[in-house]
């Protein structure tokens, strides 16, 4: 049985709501005790943590590993190993790969993958519908044996029979769904729609694209009973929508990506193109609301809508570039960043990469509580640096963040009680 | 636009858009086309100063007016010209552009005039270019399209003299227009007394009274006191994108008839940018009339984007008396 000792760290488990200078004992994968270990313990390995906070290994919900499909943008080992750098331990992928995630094959495939890589553990979402198409229903029940811990369809569903019958279906096998709210006529521009999209003559995506979808989906899971996730939330408009659905008692969360705290419109300047992302960055006013739905409800969890890219992708005038950003790298220090500006406590702050999105899963993970799982991130709060290409972990370096001074920086991670 | 378009000591390197643009800069570019103008009435049409430059028309778009003067001001400066159109859809989506950037670099040219779908594309071109090459921008999707806007600066100040008192109306499908954006900006910095967008809702874009513009959708209302008058041209996709319901219905509510043009200013000019869509946005006997200077935009361009290649290749300083 291997054990290890993590000592003296500063120990901070949002799900306990503990933050506390003290020692974690692991043996056989899990967290045996907090404080003093057992009388006949030895630990195999120790870890000096001093200066350092332990805390729960990150749980990130929306990770394109772009495997299979696409690897030459990144791979399931070297986003995996990303994560792992990175703190984000458990990771959970959309099924837009080529193929989709709509077999078992497919997601068994990823799973193993990931096993064999040994580094963040991989939740992939199966598909509502066959081919993300719209149309047919995706073998859910044989998807959820298969490992798939909810659905998506990431596109739109025009047809909203289909989408009726999906939301029924996915609650039948106890899935829950995880939305993408964009209209997809009036979500076929590349910026939000007003002063910044009409001044660079970029086809604009009004705010009604994200809250016609909210509307008709929060319509649909009242009457369905679904329970169901919306996944990054860009307006306020539909932040207050989803408050007051939560607020009505229906089984909905939502989370928001890292970038959407940070940036607005106003970022994309002259054609940054590192910008360019689905849904499109949106007013200051939104980046407000988003951080206050975060803090007083309607967002539940944080996450960093990891999307990496070739160079290329991002190479070419802005409507023509490939919309996303890499961003495992950023997830954990934009959240401290965004924790110091709103003055939150890190209880607070690191729950909503952990326990929260552990929570929307429904997964034993995001805590440090005796017994669960040893999925640990170990960082120093107090080393300050510079992100450049050269010290991202992703393949892909598409990020608008290249040159941002952080506070804060992941010395190692545990997964199942193994440092990675 | 971004500062790339400058150098260090302020002059033109690229000539990308109008936004950032001082008046000081304009108005040298207005007196220094002033200046070719009589190069196009001599019996021997050039102003030698290019020579030995190379110059690279580039055009992603079709288009005949905006490439021929052009190359007639590349060739009147005695610049050797070489022509590209290239079929977008012939290309894989986007690669062109770089690639097609990188092989010319190699030629050794000195100037890129581009014409592109996507807006930025001269932005982008600018950025990734090699340092001794110019880039023009001769209109990049809805963005901008600046030496048309500064040719109508030209006219307008041929017909009016001064900004300063003039309220100019630019009508029609200002969504979709390169050259309404560069207008409102050079009108602005140029000080004019008031800009007005003037079209139907559909094509009035989302927040464009930032630009510190008033929006009209009634073309009577839109035109009442107004010195200038420029007609955009309005496409035929726009009745299938649902935006318009027919042509027919779009001349009887914005088209500009003598009629409608009773409410203007007497000495009102009317503008277009060409090529005129006759009966849809304006009816011939207007675009031919006397109030018409439709013809003389074309004329003033050549010398327009003379000043503007010679500004930017370092040729003319400083404003400089006639050739």
């Amino acid at each position: 049985m291997a054990t290890l000792s993590i000592l003296g760290g500063r120990v901070i488990d949002p799900a306990t709501n503990l933050d506390l200078v003290t020692d974690l004992h692991v043996a056989d994968g899990k967290i045996l005790t907090q404080g003093a270990p057992p009388a006949d313990f030895a630990a195999d390995k120790q870890i000096d943590a001093k200066n350092q906070i332990v805390c729960p290994g990150l749980v990130d919900l929306s990770v394109r590993l772009r495997e299979p499909g696409a690897k030459h943008k990144g791979t399931i080992i070297s986003e995996t190993r990303a994560a792992a750098e990175n703190g984000i331990t458990t990771v959970c992928c959309p099924p837009d790969t080529n193929p989709v995630i709509d077999t078992p094959a497919i997601a068994e495939l990823l799973q193993h993958r990931a096993a064999a890589a040994g580094m963040a553990k991989v939740l992939p979402l199966a598909a509502l519908t066959q081919g993300l198409q719209g149309e047919q229903l995706a073998e859910m029940g044989t998807l959820k044996e298969a490992g798939c811990i909810g659905v998506s369809n990431v596109l739109p569903i025009v047809n909203t029979d289909v989408l009726r019958h999906a939301f029924e279906y996915a609650a039948n096998c106890e899935l829950t769904v995880f939305l993408h709210a964009i209209e997809p006529w009036l979500g076929e521009g590349c910026a939000h729609e007003g002063v910044v999209s009409t001044s660079l003559g970029l086809q604009g995506i009004p705010e009604a694209a994200e809250t016609i979808e909210v509307a008709r989906d929060l319509l649909l899971i009242e009457m369905t009973g679904v329970r169901a996730h919306f996944c990054r939330l860009s307006t306020a408009r539909a932040v207050e929508m989803v408050k007051e659905a939560q607020a009505k008692g229906l089984p909905v969360t939502a989370d928001v990506s890292a970038h959407h705290l940070f940036l607005t419109d106003a970022d994309i300047n002259y054609y940054d193109s590192q910008c360019h992302v689905s849904p499109p960055l949106r007013t200051q006013r939104d980046k407000e609301a988003l951080r206050e739905g975060l803090l007083h409800g309607g967002i539940n969890a944080l996450c960093s809508d990891h999307q990496p890219h070739e160079a290329d992708a991002k190479f070419n005038p802005f409507a023509l570039t490939a919309a996303g950003i890499s961003g495992l790298d950023t997830l954990l220090p934009l959240n401290l960043r965004f924790a110091k500006e709103m003055q939150i406590d890190l209880i607070t702050a690191l729950g909503y990469v952990t326990h929260k999105p552990a929570q929307i899963l429904g997964i034993d993970a995001g805590t440090l509580a005796v017994g669960s799982k040893a999925d640990i991130c170990i960082f120093d709060p107090n080393h300050s640096w510079t992100l450049r290409e050269d010290n991202m972990h992703s393949l892909g370096h598409n990020s608008p963040f290249l040159g941002w001074e952080f506070k804060g920086k992941v010395n190692c991670a545990l997964i199942d009680g193994k440092v990675v | 636009m971004s500062s790339i378009q400058l150098d260090n000591q302020g002059r033109l390197k690229h000539f990308l858009g109008i936004e950032g643009l001082k008046r000081a800069l304009l108005f040298e570019i207005l007196d220094t086309a002033a200046s070719f103008i009589s190069v196009g009435e001599k019996a021997v049409k050039k102003a030698p100063i290019l020579r030995g430059k190379t110059i690279i028309n580039l055009f992603f778009e079709p288009s005949t007016r905006t490439r021929t003067t052009f190359e007639l001001a590349a060739k009147r400066l005695a610049a050797d010209v070489l022509n590209f159109n290239i079929n977008t859809s012939s290309t894989s989506k986007g690669e062109a552009l770089i690639d097609m950037l990188r092989n010319l670099e190699a030629m050794h040219c000195d100037m890129f005039i581009v014409r592109h779908g996507a807006s930025g594309a001269a932005h982008f071109m600018a950025q990734h270019v090699a340092p001794h090459i110019s880039i023009i921008n001769a209109g990049d999707g809805q963005h901008a399209h600046p030496t048309q806007a500064m040719l109508d600066m030209y006219t307008i100040r041929s017909h009016k003299g001064d900004f300063a008192p003039l309220r100019v109306a630019i009508v029609g499908d200002i969504l979709h227009s390169r050259v309404a954006r560069s207008d409102i900006y050079a009108l602005t910095t140029l000080g004019v007394t008031e800009v007005r967008v003037v079209g139907p809702k559909t094509l009035i874009p989302t927040g464009i009274e930032a630009f510190g513009v008033k929006v009209f959708n009634c073309l009577q209302t839109g035109l009442r006191d107004i010195d200038v008058v420029i007609m955009l041209r309005l496409q035929r996709e726009r009745m299938q994108a649902a935006l318009l319901p027919s042509a027919h219905e779009y001349f009887q509510s914005y088209g500009l008839t003598e009629k409608v043009l009773e409410v203007t200013h007497p000495d009102a000019i009317v503008m277009h940018p060409g090529p005129i869509n006759r009966g849809v946005e304006i009816d011939s006997t207007v675009a031919d009339g006397t109030r018409s200077v439709i013809l003389q935009q074309v004329s003033n361009g050549i010398a327009v984007r003379m000043a503007i290649m010679a500004m930017t290749l370092g040729a003319v300083s400083t404003q400089k008396g006639g050739y």
